[in-house]
């Protein structure tokens, strides 16, 4: 990381500025799709969607992650099958009453 | 005795403490709005009904706050690669306007809550509105937590550019992923909350 010389800088400056108005533009369309009707699980499924491609922005470019050490990603995709778990198996166990 | 790679990186991961220590924490946090909004998925498919967050929030609002809080991400980015091309006024600059855009996001949270509550709706009228205060509320504290540091490194913390430069360059780079990780969450809280 102190051996990024201020070309490669300058150049992720570039970056910083391109990801901030992708972000923007995603911004307007997450706004923009919830004016459309779609059922409740599509309608969460789009959204989501949208959000994750937002976020992933910000974790590549923003956090560093694209050009990160091994250890750090390996770290994130433990948190990740763990937030995994976190959020479905609470979920099956109500699979029964979704809905009612 | 000097605690080792607190600048240099290691040989066999490549990383510094630093990188290794808050990318740590930030997992935790993950967990921690993760179990949230578990939270949240479980309450709403368990009701019988639901509101549409647009009915009682301000998506204007919260679209703005957006728009603000992901600035105050490129800024601190920008505040970083600053110190990193060592122009020290352009980074209390971009550090400045990214404390600055943080207090908007607080007003303007401020203001929705108190709307609220002029309107009697409180945490305690309805499940949606408990965990909506719940999520908002702790990522607000969070907002809180990251302007202070954000604050310490503009003023007093400062100073340790003059004698430790590389190590004060890694201190405003973990703020910054901290405030970046603030940002994501709050890049989930928007839709799920406001517009679904």
């Amino acid at each position: 990381m102190s051996a990024d010389s201020p070309e490669e800088i300058t150049a992720h400056v570039k970056v910083y500025i391109n990801v901030f108005i992708a972000l923007m533009v995603l911004t307007v369309v997450t706004v923009a799709i919830s004016y459309v009707d779609f059922a409740v699980p599509l309608a969460i499924t789009v959204a989501l969607i949208i959000a994750t491609l937002k976020g992933s922005l910000v974790a590549s470019y923003f956090m560093h992650l694209v050009s990160e050490k091994s250890p750090i990603y390996w770290t994130l995709v433990l948190t990740a099958v763990f937030f995994v778990f976190l959020m479905f198996v609470p979920l099956l166990t109500m699979l029964d009453h979704i809905g009612n | 005795m000097e605690i080792p790679y607190t600048v240099e990186t290691r040989a066999d991961t490549g990383l510094n403490n630093v990188k290794l220590g808050i990318w740590l924490f930030l997992a935790s946090e993950v967990m921690l709005f993760g179990g949230l909004f578990s939270s949240y998925i479980l309450l709403r498919v368990g009701a019988v009904e639901w509101p549409f967050g647009s009915d009682i929030l301000s998506v204007p609002l919260a679209t703005f706050n957006t728009i603000v809080l992901i600035g105050s991400s490129v800024t601190m980015v920008m505040a970083w690669a600053s110190l990193k091309l060592k122009d020290l006024p352009k980074y209390k600059l971009y550090m400045g306007l990214t404390v600055a855009l943080a207090l908007v996001f607080l007003v303007v949270k401020m203001y929705e809550y108190a709307d609220k509550f002029s309107h009697h709706l409180y945490p305690s009228e309805s499940t949606f509105l408990g965990i909506y205060f719940l999520i908002t509320g702790l990522h607000g504290l969070h907002i809180v937590g990251g302007v202070i540091v954000n604050s310490f490194l503009l003023l007093p913390g400062a100073k340790m550019w003059e004698t430790a430069p590389e190590r004060f360059t890694n201190r405003v780079e973990a703020a910054g992923l901290y405030w970046h990780f603030v940002d994501l969450v709050w890049i989930f809280l928007f839709p799920v909350l406001y517009l679904l």
